[in-house]
């Protein structure tokens, strides 16, 4: 079981092409890469941020010993653990427990209010990876007595990263930052109550789960699939260019209720997209926003 | 002569004085757009806030697929890198580089890769390596490296470590930094500037 731990969230590393690779031809290779892999596999990164993007693919180069994108596509094709190798770096997204403490506190007092005058609350947590923030919602809702009121449905388009979200056991050499997060959140308990240490690791009460279901859902191919009161993305898709931005943002758009709330990362903005008039800001700062037509 | 388009600027303990110094000193019509590193704490104390005292110029910290405005300051936000491609910010939450998170390297790095000769990368006081390698790219994509000089600077190992790394970096003290920024951002890299 402490295997789990660690085990993807080394992952999501940027690295820089040598000085003399030609960069026409970088993006060249790498366009078809992406065909590629879409084509074969079925995982659709054409739409995504490339600056970012170049960098987590040569990170999985040079950890493969290749030293061209044209190599990496010839492994990655012909040996799909190539592949899932290659998944884990373009798709894991690295955060932590209560990240960004303020907006977990302005979610208790914006938010939480307006989720008790619903008889039932259903929330989407997209892009969950490893689960650090699907833990740290779990902890505020049931410290706010909505726990049975709920279901969460975190996703991830990554199925290694669920299952150790589904574990609950992240790094104990974690726990005194998080522990100081769950404080500046305003956590109400003492946080060493929900977890206990289990080798290596910290394994987090798993009765926190029972009303959440993980499971893989592709932000960039698949449909909505259900209507929800709250929809959490968080630092997904700034790995997204605009174009894809907008589209997701369509998604979410269409699978929120009226009045239905939407929790961006702190540094994502609404600004930069076509969406921004369909909503009005509940915490701007924060990047809390509710949904008004 | 190429017309400069970007300043990007890292800078890491003792950062803060340095980066006031160098932003009242710039000419307020200064016509290029300013990004800048700055290594701190994820709950620090607002830092463009704090900035935007020492300058007319707006300073404001970055978000993600924010577009570039000419004479504008860009600050990374704590615990996220910055990426600049095309006159575009992108944000990441990947692993820090060597320890960083921002990281100048990742900053210069992108940012040389874009704008190759019309790149101006500034290294300032700090006690740690970072920067070094970005600036070194910065240099090999012809765009020129600024470098505090180290014994004006409140940590010198950052600026003593680009400055051996790049060949050609222009050493400044700290005040005449300013001056070199505006010069550069008027008539452009490939003119020189007086030493």
């Amino acid at each position: 079981m402490s295997g789990f731990t660690g085990k993807t969230r080394t992952r999501a590393a940027l690295a820089e092409a040598p000085a003399t690779y030609p960069k026409e031809l970088e993006r060249t290779e790498i366009r078809l890469l992406l065909e590629g892999v879409y084509e074969h596999y079925g995982f659709d990164f054409r739409e995504y941020a490339y600056p970012s993007l170049r960098r987590r693919i040569w990170k999985r180069l040079t950890d493969e010993g290749l030293s061209t994108v044209s190599a990496l596509q010839d492994c990655v094709l012909h040996q799909p653990e190539a592949m899932e190798r290659l998944l884990l770096d373009l798709s894991v997204n690295v955060s932590t427990m209560f990240r960004d403490p303020a907006m977990y506190e302005s979610f208790r007092g914006n938010v939480v209010p307006l989720l008790r005058t619903y008889p039932f609350i259903r929330i989407w947590h997209a892009g969950c990876s490893t689960g650090e923030e699907v833990y740290s919602l779990a902890i505020l809702l049931q410290e706010e007595g909505l726990g049975d009121r709920v279901r969460i449905y975190a996703t991830d388009i990554n199925e290694a990263v669920l299952q150790e979200a589904r574990a609950g056991i992240f790094p104990i050499e974690k726990m005194q930052e998080y522990t100081q997060n769950y404080l500046k959140a305003g956590g109400t308990h003492a946080f060493s109550e929900y977890y206990t240490a289990h080798y290596d690791g910290a394994r987090f009460d798993p009765s926190l789960m029972r009303n959440v279901v993980f499971s893989q859902h592709n932000l960039v191919t698949d449909r909505s699939f259900a209507e929800f009161n709250v929809i959490l993305c968080r630092n997904v898709m700034i790995y997204f260019d605009r174009k894809l931005q907008d589209r997701v943002h369509g998604l979410f758009h269409e699978s929120l209720v009226r009045t239905g709330v939407l929790v961006l990362g702190h540094k994502e903005s609404l600004r930069t997209s076509r969406y921004e008039a369909l909503y009005e800001p509940v915490d701007l700062k924060q990047k809390i926003y509710r949904r008004v037509s | 002569m190429k017309k400069t388009k970007l300043i990007v600027i890292g800078t890491s303990a003792g950062g803060l004085h340095a980066l006031s110094i160098v932003l009242s000193g710039l000419r307020p019509d200064i016509d290029v757009p300013i990004v800048i590193v700055q290594h701190r704490a994820p709950d620090s104390h607002d830092l463009a806030a704090v900035l935007q005292d020492s300058t007319t110029l707006v300073v404001e910290e970055a978000e993600d697929k924010v577009i570039l405005q000419d004479g504008r300051v860009y600050i990374a936000p704590p615990d996220y890198h910055l990426l600049v491609s095309k006159g575009e910010i992108s944000l990441t939450t990947d692993a820090p580089v060597r320890f960083s998170r921002p990281s100048i390297d990742v900053l210069f790095e992108s940012s040389a890769e874009s704008y190759g000769t019309g790149l101006v990368a500034v290294v300032l006081t700090g006690a740690n390596q970072d920067g070094s390698r970005g600036a070194v790219r910065v240099a090999a994509a012809g765009g020129r490296v600024i470098v505090q000089d180290p014994s004006t600077a409140e940590s010198p190992t950052m600026p003593a470590a680009a400055a051996r790394s790049v060949k050609n970096a222009l050493v400044l003290p700290l005040e005449r930094i300013a001056p070199a920024l505006t010069d550069l951002a008027a008539r452009g890299i490939t003119t020189g500037i007086r030493k």
